[in-house]
């Protein structure tokens, strides 16, 4: 049979060595990322502009994946992009070699082995567990049956304070019109027990404090899914002021981030009763209203923070303008005024840290910080600027490209896929300049910060204790850049 | 509950039975159990009714779509059961949630963790259920025992070879003590040459732990190597349940001929005169029953089938016999399989409800195979034809005399 690629009309993958077995691709062509633990060959491989991810499995198991990818993706359930099936792979010397799943990489996305390397915050496991249970509610929502819910089949990405966790492996999984309560169980009950195990293995290996109770955070998705089950799907019965309770419910239903699409409105029997029920809810109620005011697409939280701040620009411009603005004007001006600058200002070797909109939250984060400690409100501007040269370098590299360690701590059991030799070349951290989502950000005239001369307000930025590789090659900015005198641009 | 050693006795049937202990009795009963989608007319498993034996390995198996996995998922609880019910021993699990079902599904293909000891790999589960430590230590060991990985229990997964690994795997559903193994397409993961070794390893595990086992495939090959019995399912309806001999040499219908056996038994439609079908030049004798079992709806045709195995080669124009042109000769060795196809006038049936084609595989020696595009002259073995109802598929001769035949699976 000839190689035969199914999928995504991308002529390049044509390109790739599908004659050689996964496991001893060419080292250039790897990206080494970390991984979670698999039972098949995974590698991330260098692909044009992006980075891909391609797992070995056999033909039946890899075509019934990408279709259900497919499908979720149209559902826009949260997961991985799936790119192409390749089946029919020989070796030169006519030796039949596995068909291979192709999926796109999620930039700035994390496996949970990783998150746990980079210095684990008291709260960070809980949100983590946190994303899990609303990637778990989101999927069964749209009808998908996971069958090995574990934090080793997601992928996780910074949404604000939080994290959004991507379903990865659909492998096990299944579509179905609607979920019976079995089948929710059930993924709750292998969610449970796998999240134990990872987290004593975790604990196991040192890369998780002995105190924490495996069990307890176990047990956290199952409540935490409950809750917001319940709060998506339940029925309640209304026997006074009907159009407030709606309103309400409505309302109740957007703070979690769903948009309520249809609802059931009965009355009882006796007729002096209302039953309400939301038929169909959809997630990213934040993250679709940013999307339809500014066309920025980030996550949902990443969405709140930046819609509470465009709401407090509108505010604040009132006074000035005497009037409020029209919303989509004010979204306009704060988009360009505000968040455009803002991320702009981050010189070009330092974007594969963090994505923009993360960066804008940080900023704001870090902005709040600086105000407590002068003790006034910190513009804009300065706060960037500070935080571009004191906080940033100090962030490992996200986006794509992670180091030795993380990768000889998330590679996969060498013989759990019959491979050997995990042992791979640690890139340039800042080699990969992958401008994935940083696209949609209007190029800067210069590398560097802008420099405000103007001065009003001097702000010397609490210095960090640890200093990185990353940092120190940061010092060549600072130097240029000196102190950074801003004054408030308006 | 099981103990490693000293419970097992060599069954009359040539298996491995194990005695029962103190244990509940695992039975599984499907009692008229359906499951209708919503928006669907048909069921995707239509009033199943099944006894599965405690300690039996049972096997589900038919095309995809035929309602097997949902069977396997009704008794799991992950589908619910629309009309009648499922049983486990004496307990009515239809409305109970899959947890407390006491039942196991097994994956071939676990994650392991790398930094654990095999030990906690198996054990670590039970402790969310609270289970006490040394009872956990028991079990592990016991389940160890069974697996031969004892020495192995205090090593990282790093240390095992890739066959240890999937044990680790299935050890960690063992130590659960389920009274019931749900086995869904389990191999499917697997390259051909480590499905068959995994088979049997499968199927002897089973027989040491002799619990209960329901396992679902499309492989009727997997079928008929691994199960006591099997249970052929089409469109949702079960077609026949029987020990793989049983299935071979008594299908119940026309499907589970065509369907048990590789390669396929041999199946075409003939008109009958004068207690005879006939084929082609030749008069194939039916038997009383058969005939007496023909309705008038058939409007005299009988279907017939009879095995690659089934049949002598004759001398041309012998009395009985029929001309097989032959169109490809597979030749494997220990066998031989001459694909053919039967003369057009043996076949001239107006489009004949089952097997219209005409195509004929015989089994030949393979020190003596005839010349692709010659003739081959065969009779049908005596009491080796079956016989089955032009109209509705279903068998109306008895059993065939199960003296020749053999399973080549």
């Amino acid at each position: 049979m000839p190689l035969l690629i199914t999928g995504a009309a991308d002529a390049g993958l044509m390109e790739l060595p599908w004659d050689v077995p996964l496991s001893a691709w060419p080292e250039e062509r790897i990206a080494a990322l970390p991984r979670g633990l698999s039972r098949h060959v995974v590698r991330f491989v260098r692909h044009g502009d992006g980075v891909l991810a391609v797992k070995e499995t056999n033909p039946e198991i890899a075509h019934r994946e990408f279709h259900m990818l497919r499908e979720l993706e149209r559902m826009e359930a949260p997961c991985v992009k799936a790119v192409a099936v390749v089946t029919g792979r020989q070796s030169p010397s006519g030796e039949e070699l596995p068909a291979a799943l192709v999926t796109e990489h999620l930039a700035y996305s994390l496996p949970y082995r990783a998150i746990f390397s980079s210095a684990l915050r008291t709260g960070t496991l809980t949100r983590l567990i946190d994303a899990l249970s609303i990637l778990v509610v989101r999927l069964h929502l749209a009808g998908f049956y996971w069958g090995d819910v574990s934090l080793s089949n997601a992928l996780f990405r910074r949404d604000a304070s939080a994290f959004s966790a991507y379903l990865v492996d659909a492998e096990t999984g299944d579509l179905h019109p609607k979920l019976t309560d079995g089948q929710r169980e059930y993924d709750l009950d292998t969610a449970t027990t796998n999240i134990v195990g990872e987290l004593l293995d975790l604990q196991e290996s040192e890369d998780l404090d002995e105190t924490v109770d495996p069990f307890d955070i176990g047990t956290r998705l199952e409540s935490r899914y409950r809750e917001l089950w319940t709060a998506l799907t339940s029925t309640e019965t209304i026997t006074s002021n009907v159009p407030f309770q709606v309103a309400e419910r409505v309302r109740a239903l957007n703070a979690l981030g769903f948009d309520l699409g249809e609802i059931d409105m009965q009355q009882t029997e006796d007729g002096t009763a209302v039953t309400l029920r939301p038929k169909v809810v959809d997630a990213g109620f934040h993250s679709r209203r940013l999307m339809r005011l500014t066309g920025l697409d980030v996550q949902e939280n990443q969405a709140r923070r930046l819609l509470n701040d465009m709401e407090e620009y509108r505010v604040v411009h009132e006074s000035a303008r005497g009037h409020k603005a029209d919303e989509t004007f004010a979204a306009h001006e704060w988009l360009t005024h505000v968040f455009e600058p803002t991320v702009r200002a981050v010189p070009r070797k330092l974007r594969g840290k963090l994505e923009p909109a993360q960066v804008f939250h940080e900023v704001l984060d870090h902005r709040w910080y600086l105000a407590q400690a002068a003790g006034k409100d910190v513009p804009m501007p300065v706060a960037t600027g500070s935080y571009v040269k004191n906080v940033l370098p100090t962030k490992a590299d996200e986006q794509a490209v992670l180091g030795l360690s993380i990768t000889e701590m998330t590679a996969e059991l060498p013989a759990l896929t019959a491979e050997f030799g995990t042992s791979y070349a640690v890139s340039d951290p800042y080699a990969n300049d992958n401008t994935h989502a940083w696209g949609g950000v209007p190029e800067p005239e210069v590398e560097e910060p802008p420099t405000v001369t103007r001065v009003s307000t001097r702000v010397t930025a609490p210095k960090r204790q640890a200093r990185t590789a990353a940092e120190r090659a940061a010092e060549s900015l600072e130097d240029e850049a000196g102190t950074l005198d801003i004054a408030d641009g308006e | 509950m099981w103990t490693p050693q000293g419970t097992l006795h060599y069954g009359s049937s040539g298996t491995y039975l194990p005695v029962k202990g103190p244990r509940n009795m695992a039975t599984v009963t499907f009692d008229n159990a359906s499951r209708i989608y919503p928006g669907t007319e048909r069921p995707a498993v239509d009033s199943l009714q099944l006894d599965i034996a405690d300690g039996e390995f049972l096997v589900l198996v038919g095309p995809s779509g035929c309602g097997k996995s949902t069977s396997l998922r009704m008794l799991a609880g992950l589908e619910d059961v629309d009309k009648g019910s499922i049983w486990v021993g004496d307990r009515d699990v239809t409305h109970v949630q899959p947890k407390d079902r006491d039942i196991a599904m097994v994956f071939q293909s676990y994650a392991l963790y790398p930094h654990m000891t095999v030990a906690d790999n198996m054990g670590f589960a039970l402790k969310i259920a609270k289970t006490d430590k040394a009872e956990i230590r028991k079990r592990v060991e016991d389940a160890a025992k069974i697996l031969d990985l004892t020495e192995y229990l205090d090593r990282k997964p790093k240390a095992l070879s890739g066959g240890q690994r999937q044990r680790v795997a299935m050890g960690r559903a063992i130590v659960r003590q389920p009274q019931v193994f749900l086995m869904d397409e389990p191999l499917s993961n697997l390259d051909a040459k480590l499905r068959v070794q995994t088979r049997t390893q499968i199927a002897a595990l089973q027989r040491r732990l002799g619990t209960t086992t329901v396992y679902v495939t499309h492989d009727q090959v997997e079928a008929l190597t691994m199960g006591d019995r099997i249970a052929v399912l089409k469109d949702g309806v079960l077609q026949q349940v029987g020990t793989p001999r049983d299935m071979y040499d008594a299908p119940a219908n026309v499907f589970v001929a065509g369907f048990i056996g590789s390669p396929a038994m041999n199946i075409s439609t003939f008109k009958v005169e004068d207690g005879k079908a006939i084929v082609g030049p030749a008069r194939v004798p039916l038997k009383r029953e058969t005939l007496d079992n023909m309705s008038a709806d058939d409007n005299s045709e009988v279907v017939l089938g009879w095995r690659p195995e089934s049949m002598d080669r004759v001398a041309p124009n012998s009395e009985g016999a029929l001309p097989i042109e032959v169109v490809v000769v597979e030749e494997l060795g220990s066998d031989a399989f001459v694909y053919g196809q039967l003369p057009t006038l043996a076949t001239t049936l107006a489009d004949p409800k089952f097997g219209g084609t005409g195509e004929v595989i015989v089994r030949v020696d393979p020190r003596d195979v005839p010349e692709k595009g010659s003739t081959m002259w065969v009779t049908i073995r005596e009491g080796e034809q079956h016989a089955f109802s032009a109209t509705t598929g279903k068998r109306i001769s008895p059993s065939a005399a199960s003296t020749a035949a053999t399973p080549t699976a």
